[in-house]
């Protein structure tokens, strides 16, 4: 089976070209049903080629596809890399990808551009594939701005919207700052090293010099930060909430801005090697996670509310990889896709229910009416609050322990951000769901469970939610860390735990006390002294205001940016297009002019002229043959 | 030397004569002028042609001007057509009226 993991990344092609194609010809169910099963085959074939991987020793397989760049001296074969770290990502990115699919089927039903939606998902996931497969760091590339531009398609995909677009754009430009970052690091992974083959470099990491190794480590992680939406390159995830809901589950949860943390693992020996490196992933990360949280506590959008919960995830991601705790960030890549994706589909079968609105001051004791959301959705907030024994107490856990581990300080902030996540989450909650309801008549009336081709993967994703924590249990309960072995291999310079076995056991009560205590917190203020978030910006006090207004961090880049950008943009066009370049183009017309003007005076029309200048031009020709004799 | 008189003044008379022609055709606005010059300019090559057949005895000369004739009188036919022909569109005879392809 692993020989045929050329296959996982075909299905999806196939998918695109058949609903790009003859997608407007099919039914809107045919053309759902091909994509889905396109991930589905995918899914099939990935977990048979897991399935085999566990039972060979060499971790390391290499599958040829095609040859693809063949010259002297450059030797790009265009090869995919199986190994536990990428089929670890294949599960995830197929599993979700099909649960996805299934609930777009439901969600996108009354849209016109079905199929259109649906081609971009299946091209998503194509190019998903390409970079978790890949075993150089060119096919990585090629995947991580494929899914650049299936990011910008989707967020664009009511494209008649023009600020939609421009959330697009804004995705998409933010990420190619990113991406030249990472640009630059292959080249110089290149230059020092003679390949980008995964399997090659890696081996021969130490020859490079340490101030070399760190400089790759950050250009490479300058890509993550644009990627995985970190600060400073963070604020197009928020604005991306203008895609369809399935879109920012899939893209903007469970996978796209995963490949950073992908791109960081995979290179962890380079992190390993440079601590100036992986320090500075280590306090981004937290900086973001927390700056994130903080954003998250006063915005009433609720997709907006979640997609600074996933900055602020992404950031305690990355926390834990500068912290060298690399299968625990993958651990929790792991878990965060299932609950988070299961609250963004949730929010989508929330916004539907209310046939619309988002906004979570207008919603309120909708727990009655939604059942089945309701309950998958209580389960995401206890997941990701880290409350034993869902899965997002063990990713989280491990994370903070390793982070205690490496600096306190880190851990502390890193603390702060996830008691803030507990309380932003249930703020969401209770405001969403308990309470009356503060919505119009209308609304009220619409209200009405989703269809089972969206409440289905909300509970599969729901049960994953719970029982996913067996994946990486903790070591020190002597249970089996299966995450931790499964990359054993892929993890090249391993730093283990020096904790002692009581300082886990008083980080993890820490951790789940503080949440349940800002649960507690939570409550009261919502539920028992029923505090609403200000209707209006103006009820807001000046501290609360700077940070609903996310800190004006748009604004700041506006100005210090946009406009000098706006302004070079503005001399190029108005002096260097305008006056040079076209007065060049329009003075050659007007010499062409000039001189025709001057010439069409020889056509007087008057006979005895025109027989006049044939007879000088004959005598003119018989002078020169005698001059020339 | 041809009956007397030097070939230099055949030649010079049958030069003078072609110029008159040529100017003649540049400078003169009525048509049936113009085609006098034109057959000015013919006769003159004839006399021309002629003169140095005699020179030379040979005859190929006398010949030619046969020729020249020939298409003299075909042309000044043509000609005559076209003067018509543009005598009924114009009502006249002046080239100076024929302007229409002036700039």
């Amino acid at each position: 089976m692993i020989k045929s993991a050329a296959l996982i990344p075909l299905f999806p092609l196939i998918g695109f070209i058949i609903n790009g194609f003859f997608g407007k010809k099919l039914s809107k169910g045919l053309s759902g049903t091909i994509a889905s099963l396109s991930i589905f085959a995918s899914f099939v074939v990935s977990v048979g080629v897991f399935m085999e991987l566990q039972g060979l020793a060499q971790k390391e397989n290499v599958v040829n596809v095609f040859s693809w760049i063949n010259s002297d001296t450059l030797k790009i074969p265009f090869e995919f890399l199986v190994d536990p770290l990428s089929t670890v990502f294949l599960l995830i990115i197929t599993g979700i990808g099909f649960l996805i699919h299934i609930y777009s089927i439901g969600y996108m039903h009354d849209d016109e551009g079905f199929a259109r939606f649906f081609t971009y998902l299946n091209l998503f996931v194509f190019f998903m594939l390409l970079l978790v497969l890949g075993n150089n760091f060119l096919i990585t590339f090629v995947g991580w701005e494929g899914v650049g531009l299936c990011s910008y398609l989707l967020i664009g995909f009511w494209f008649k919207n023009t600020a939609y677009n421009n959330a697009a754009k804004k995705a998409f430009v933010m990420n190619r700052i990113g991406d030249l970052g990472f640009l630059l690091g292959i080249i110089l992974i290149f230059v020092t090293y003679g390949s980008i083959t995964y399997t090659e470099v890696f081996r021969n990491a130490s020859l490079g010099s340490s101030s070399t190794v760190t400089a790759i480590a950050l250009l490479l992680f300058i890509g993550a930060m644009g990627k995985s939406a970190q600060l400073p390159l963070y604020t197009w995830l928020p604005d991306a909430m203008a895609g369809p809901t399935p879109v920012s589950a899939l893209i903007h949860a469970a996978t796209m801005v995963t490949a950073g943390i992908f791109m960081v693992v995979r290179s962890n020996v380079f992190y390993s090697m440079s601590h100036v490196a992986s320090d500075t992933v280590a306090v981004v990360g937290v900086v973001t996670a927390l700056f994130a949280a903080t954003i998250g506590v006063f915005q009433t959008d609720i997709k907006k509310i979640l997609a600074y919960s996933t900055v602020s995830q992404l950031g305690l991601m990355f926390l834990g990889l500068g912290v060298g705790a690399y299968s625990s960030a993958v651990f929790h890549v792991t878990t965060h896709a299932f609950f988070k994706a299961l609250l963004f589909l949730g929010a989508g079968s929330v916004i539907h229910a209310m046939g619309g609105e988002q906004d979570i001051r207008k919603m309120g004791g909708l727990k009655g009416k939604i059942k089945i959301t309701f309950v998958t959705m209580l389960i995401g907030t206890i997941a990701i609050s880290g409350i034993f024994p869902f899965s997002g107490f063990f990713s989280k856990d491990e994370i903070l322990a390793h982070t205690y581990d490496h600096s306190p300080l880190l851990w502390l902030l890193g603390m702060l951000a996830s008691m803030l996540t507990a309380f932003y989450m249930f703020r969401l909650l209770f405001l969403t769901f308990y309470g009356k309801f503060r919505g119009t008549h209308e609304q009220e009336h619409h209200l009405h469970e989703s269809p089972s081709s969206m409440t289905i993967p909300l509970i599969v994703l729901a049960i994953l939610s719970v029982v996913g924590g067996v994946l990486g249990l903790p070591e020190f309960w002597h249970m089996p860390n299966w995450m931790h072995n499964n990359l054993e291999q892929v993890i090249l310079r391993p730093n283990y735990s020096t904790l002692s076995h009581a300082t886990e056991w008083t980080l993890m009560t820490l951790a789940v006390c503080g949440a349940l205590a800002v649960i507690y917190f939570t409550y009261l203020m919502f539920m028992k002294y029923k505090v609403k978030p200000a209707d209006n910006e103006e009820q807001l006090r000046p501290w609360q205001r700077l940070i609903y207004k996310k800190y004006y961090v748009d604004e700041f880049y506006d100005f210090v940016i946009r406009k000098p950008l706006d302004g070079i943009s503005n001399v190029f066009y108005k002096f260097f297009d305008k006056e040079i370049i076209d007065g060049l183009v329009n003075g050659v017309g007007a010499a062409v002019k000039g001189m025709g003007s001057g010439v069409r005076y020889l056509q007087s029309g008057n006979i005895g002229f025109y027989v006049m200048s044939m007879t000088l031009g004959v005598v003119f020709i018989i002078l020169l043959t005698f001059l020339y004799k | 030397m041809i009956n007397g008189i030097k070939i230099d003044m055949y030649l010079l008379l049958s030069t003078v004569l072609f110029i008159i022609g040529a100017i003649g055709v540049m400078a003169r606005r009525n048509t049936i002028i113009l085609f006098m010059c034109i057959e000015l300019m013919l006769n003159a090559v004839n006399l021309l042609l002629v003169a140095f057949s005699v020179l030379h005895k040979d005859a190929s000369g006398q010949v030619f001007v046969f020729f020249i004739m020939a298409v003299a009188a075909a042309e000044v036919a043509v000609g005559l057509a076209i003067l018509t022909m543009i005598y009924r569109n114009i009502k006249s005879i002046d080239t100076d009226l024929l302007g229409n392809l002036k700039n």
